[in-house]
């Protein structure tokens, strides 16, 4: 049976709670949440915490809301969000479809009960889906610390596996996704079998002006290799451009170009370039579908 | 013999729902991990991170120290015992602990004993091993080259990685016949290494009574009897003081056959600690050291007429052993049953050899619901028999109706000699292409293809197809045993004075549904309700002697001792009719009845209204009534049932797949499965185990995968790493049957558990290959797998993906 190795446990009364008690015991205190990546990690003895911090009584980080106006506001996820409620949320799935086609491709509805969308974003697995889909919706992390609340992009949030911006004695708070009117957005995955990593994945978010131009454009990739999930050239091509599938092609090339994926048993290095690629074009054509769905709704 | 479903109406039989599974779904089922007896200690196992690498030294001395450890054992504490070495059930030694070499990564190299399974798993760390690496031998079609390292240096004058030819049929014949082939179709085949991956891993409890000198251990084992003879051979334990309890077993598949280095050395704690030792491996410890399956390496010919006539097949197989030779399967089978390889075709003439090699892997090679490796052979023939069909240009449905052996040539004895009891293979075949609506799906392929030429986009549609002949039910003893010991089963059986019973059986359920379906035995032959009948299994100080739940055997062997022992029981219940009815025996007439608590009855023929139940029987067989000579009273029987031959069940599977070929991903949408193990005790069940056989074959089929790296590394350890399908891999099974009855067999049933493993993974592999038009890539076809055969590049499984 795999046990973990020993350590102490503390259940979190508030935000500051939290900060204080990781600033006592250092980088060798872990925040629990969800608990899904560190207890298998901690029961196979690759992370051995001193101490976890329980946040799961923390309510003022769950909830999912609209701030502001449609215009000008964002929708902001608490990091204590549990998936199962990402993806029944409809005011989520409303403005951004690409949470519910990426919630629904993530681990099977017990791991979805349970995990966070902060723990998972945090956990900066390469493999991770939100990574790419927080990235081409150029969400924006607040973090909190002893100091107080700061603000990263989550396009900067990522510093290699396993690493982001939050420091020892800091907490991720919330995500802002800003809000667009008229955006269209989409998730695609390729899995060997419901539930696992991905292969790899693409996530796009499309914003069309007059004659179906493309007026702005994320373009998230996982697992393919890139430090900060996204398709930045992909993205320069298409800006500008009509949305349409010669575009698509050009920006899937590109995005296949820049990727830079490893082997490994989900895949050779020529496959996963040409998935990159391959759903890169997908995630695009389906966000565009949507946009226009929008535009002519609207 | 051929006949419907309506041939397995018999009272008893039917849909009865699992007597167990009241326990079950309660959470109330009880297994080795739940037992805790009072001053339980745990275990853990240290584990070599190395593939091939020498042990210089083993310091023990701080974990020890542990103020919570009580013994640390090693190869040199075995050693002394004289346990370092254990035999294999294929004639070779496994190491328990490693003494002078480590030669796979995961091989066990220590164990520590602690007052709780933390300050064990603690203690690991505490040991500190000194490894002297060596180069591994990874790519078995490497293990054989002149410079290859010797993994067996411990083997008197062993100087290279070989460890058995073998070869079945007729070399010349065969030759024969391909000499004078219009057409030779070859084709090269990996049957990549898989693993059991039963839910619940191999776990022990065992204790040792320093007073009365008796051993008692609870263990995950399929085999009870075989493993009590094992552990006395090993541990010098007389096997009169050695009783094994076999608990509730969450999953099976041939993984919990082989002894494994765990559950020696809990007894070792046991006695060195005088208290009792719980050991129970995590899910990396079962995926990296346990027995894993298959590994065959075939390369395959088949030769046929200008009319697509299979005229023979002639068949090498490299087969990877791992480290130490421990297949489990019938001794004198070093191929297991690999060769009924000519499946279900009339086919004149084949040959087979197989190579076994050591490599630096974890041993095994017969596990995981493989019939003794016919699911090797079904995969082989069934691939060729497709490939054949490929470049000849030939429908492969037609193809195989065309060569299937036809009713009346059973029974029938194979090119390489097996006699096959009973089989109707047109007719199956017939049943699943009319179920799948075969023609519709043919011309659903064609437009969809068209599309695809025309726009590039799929998805593309493939049929694939099996027609399997299984072998199963082993015995007879005379041809087969494991490590000596005869492959037939002992079966007892007692009705009480009230008339309910108790069955005893040698075989043990790991999921199967022995309570009720062998309940469902004693209630066809005497005529008692399924619920008077409790069965026993599992623990040797209370059931006979007997071989145990592996290779499909259990309604084939320990079904039909059951039914023999009822019917002795009916012959003496006649008996103490006669006095009580004052008639001779033979002018009563048995008549099973309703199945109610009375049981059947005896009447007198021509005597109406004149008879006695089993209940009233046994009440007197129990009492005060004068007994003829000869008839001893009470209604007990034992019995010992050696099988005259296997059984052969078989089927027709059509699986119909959807391709991305984008992406490569495949989608089961249907799979048509048709399956004839002869008569059907409880169709509920087999439905079920049919079920479960689909879902492993799609498993196997499509990301079932166990690969090593370049050191070695085994790349599978996790079910993150080591993929089971899912439900949603999973298609709406539809199911169909035709019943063919064993002729031999008392009931006219035939083994089912293994069938749908064994059939159903060339069905699926067949569809993908039929669906992007390539004529071979190997399991398991992941995206990246049919993307890359898509590119005509395609990705050899056994080695890690570079």
């Amino acid at each position: 049976m795999q046990v973990p190795a020993f350590f102490e446990y503390q259940r979190a009364t508030s935000v500051e709670h939290v900060v204080t008690l990781l600033e006592r015991f250092g980088p060798e205190a872990r925040i629990v949440a969800g608990g899904h990546s560190l207890i298998p990690m901690m029961k196979l003895r690759l992370a051995q915490p001193e101490l976890l911090v329980d946040v799961n009584d923390l309510h003022e980080l769950a909830g999912i809301t609209v701030d502001g106006s449609v215009d000008a506001g964002h929708l902001r996820i608490g990091a204590l969000t549990r998936h199962a409620e990402l993806l029944a949320s409809s005011v989520a799935g409303e403005h951004f479809p690409i949470l519910h086609d990426a919630e629904r491709v993530i681990a099977d509805p017990v791991v979805r009960n349970r995990g966070t969308i902060g723990g998972s974003v945090c956990q900066a697995d390469p493999s991770e889906d939100l990574s790419g889909v927080f990235t081409a919706l150029r969400a924006v992390a607040v973090i909190r610390g002893a100091d107080g609340d700061r603000t990263v992009p989550m396009r900067e949030f990522f510093h290699g596996p396993y690493e982001t911006a939050v420091r020892p004695a800091e907490i991720l708070v919330e995500l802002r996704v800003p809000l667009r009117t008229g955006a269209g957005s989409a998730y695609v995955k390729v899995d060997r079998r419901a539930g696992d990593w991905a292969v790899a994945a693409a996530g796009a978010v499309v914003s069309l002006g007059p004659g179906g131009v493309v007026d702005e454009v994320g373009i998230g990739l996982t697992a393919v290799g890139d430090a900060d999930f996204t398709a930045v050239e992909a993205e320069d091509l298409l800006r500008g451009r009509v949305a349409d599938e010669d575009a698509f092609a050009a920006a899937g090339a590109v995005a296949a170009e820049h990727c830079r994926p490893t082997a490994d048993q989900r895949g050779p290095v020529d496959y996963k370039r040409h998935l990159a690629g391959e759903l890169t074009v997908r995630a695009l054509r389906d966000a565009v579908a949507r946009a226009r769905r929008g535009r002519s709704a609207g | 013999m051929t006949g419907t479903l309506d041939a397995c109406a018999g009272p008893g039989f039917g849909p009865v729902p699992r007597k167990e599974d009241g326990r079950f779904v309660r959470g109330r089922g009880r297994f080795v991990d739940d037992i805790a007896l009072p001053g339980m200690l745990h275990g853990a196992v240290l584990r070599s991170p190395y593939a091939h690498a020498r042990i210089r030294s083993v310091d023990v001395t701080a974990a020890e120290s542990h103020p919570k450890v009580r013994a640390v054992i090693t190869g040199e504490t075995l050693a002394a015992r004289g346990m370092a070495w254990m035999p294999t059930f294929s004639h070779d030694v496994a190491a328990v602990l490693a003494t002078d070499k480590v030669r796979y990564q995961g091989q066990e190299v220590a164990f520590v004993v602690a007052e709780d399974r933390y300050a064990a798993r603690d203690a690991l760390a505490l040991i500190d091993v000194d490894y002297e690496p060596l180069p591994p031998v990874v790519d078995a079609r490497l293990a054989l080259a002149l410079d290859a390292p010797v993994i067996r240096d411990d083997l008197a004058d062993r100087t290279d990685n070989h460890v058995f030819d073998w070869e079945t049929g007729d070399p010349d014949a065969t030759a024969a016949l391909f000499a004078r082939a219009a057409h030779v179709s070859e084709c090269d085949l990996v049957y990549p290494r898989v693993h059991p991956a039963p839910l619940e891993t191999c776990g022990t409890v065992a204790d040792f009574d320093r007073i009365s000198g008796k051993l008692t251990v609870h263990a995950t084992a399929q085999a009870p009897h075989a493993h009590r003879m094992l552990y006395a051979r090993i541990a010098g334990i007389p096997e009169h003081h050695i009783r094994i309890i076999a608990p509730d077993i969450g999953g099976g598949f041939g993984n919990k056959v082989g002894m494994y280095p765990g559950y020696l050395c809990a007894v070792v704690g046991s006695i060195m600690t005088g208290a009792p030792v719980k050991w129970v491996e995590d899910r990396s410890e079962n995926l990296m050291s346990t027995s894993f399956a298959r590994d065959f390496h075939m390369h395959g010919e088949i030769a046929a007429d200008a009319d697509g006539h299979i005229l023979a097949l002639r068949v090498s197989v490299l087969a990877d052993h791992g480290a130490f030779n421990a297949t489990a399967q019938p001794s004198k089978f070093p191929a297991g049953f690999f060769g009924v390889f000519t499946g279900s075709y009339d086919i004149a003439a084949a040959h087979c050899r197989v190579t076994g090699v050591y490599t630096n892997k974890a041993p095994g090679g017969v596990a995981y619901a493989c019939s003794f490796r016919v699911t090797e052979a079904v995969y082989l023939v069934e691939r060729l028999v497709d490939v054949l069909a490929h470049d000849t240009g030939r429908d492969p449905a037609e193809l195989r109706m065309a060569n299937l052996l036809t009713p009346d040539r059973f029974p029938f004895r194979s090119a390489t000699g097996w006699e096959y009891d009973s089989g109707d293979y047109p007719r199956a075949l017939r049943t699943a292409l009319d179920t799948a609506g075969y023609a519709g799906i043919r011309a659903e392929q064609a437009a969809r293809r068209a599309s695809f030429e025309k726009t590039g986009k799929g998805p593309l549609t493939g049929i694939g197809m099996s027609v399997f002949t299984e072998a199963v039910g082993a015995g007879p003893r005379r041809l087969m045993d494991i490590m000596g010991l005869g492959m037939a089963d002992g079966a007892e059986l007692r009705v009480h004075p009230t008339g309910t019973a108790v069955l005893r059986l040698s075989c043990m359920s790991q999921g199967q549904g022995h309570e009720t379906t062998f309940a469902q035995i004693v209630s066809h032959e005497l005529g008692l309700p399924v619920d008077a009948v409790d069965v026993v299994q599992g623990d040797t100080d209370n059931t006979p002697f007997g071989l145990g739940t592996y290779g499909s055997r259990s309604t084939p062997v320990s079904g039909a001792a059951a039914s023999v022992a009822a019917r002795k029981v009916r012959e003496q219940a006649r008996q103490v009719a006669a006095v009580l009815l004052e008639v001779a025996a033979d002018d009563l007439r048995w008549d099973a009845g309703p199945g109610s608590a009375e049981g059947g009855s005896f009447s007198v023929a021509g005597v109406p209204g004149v008879s006695v139940s089993l209940r009233e029987i046994a009440m007197a067989a129990h009492g005060g009534l004068d007994l003829p000579e000869g008839v001893e009273g009470q209604l007990a029987a034992t019995t010992v049932y050696n099988p005259p031959n296997l059984t052969f069940p078989f089927g027709a599977y059509v699986c119909v797949v959807d391709v991305d070929p984008g992406t490569g991903e495949v989608d089961v949408r249907r799979f048509v499965a048709v399956d004839d193990c002869g008569v059907r005790i409880n169709p509920m069940i087999v439905e079920g185990q049919i079920h479960g056989g689909l879902a492993d074959g799609v498993g196997m089929a499509l990301m079932e995968l166990v690969a090593f790296d370049d050191d070695g590394n085994h790349l599978s350890a996790s079910f993150m790493d080591y993929l089971l399908p899912t439900a949603m891999e999973c298609p709406p099974w539809e199911l169909a049957a035709t019943v063919t009855p064993s002729p031999h067999h008392p009931l006219g049933a035939k083994g089912v558990g293994e069938s749908a493993t064994v059939g159903s993974p060339p069905a699926v592999v067949n569809a993908v290959l039929d669906a992007i038009g390539v004529r071979h890539a190997d399991m398991p076809l992941t995206p990246a797998h049919v993307w890359r055969a898509l590119q005509g590049r395609p990705i050899r499984p056994d080695i890690a993906i570079r």
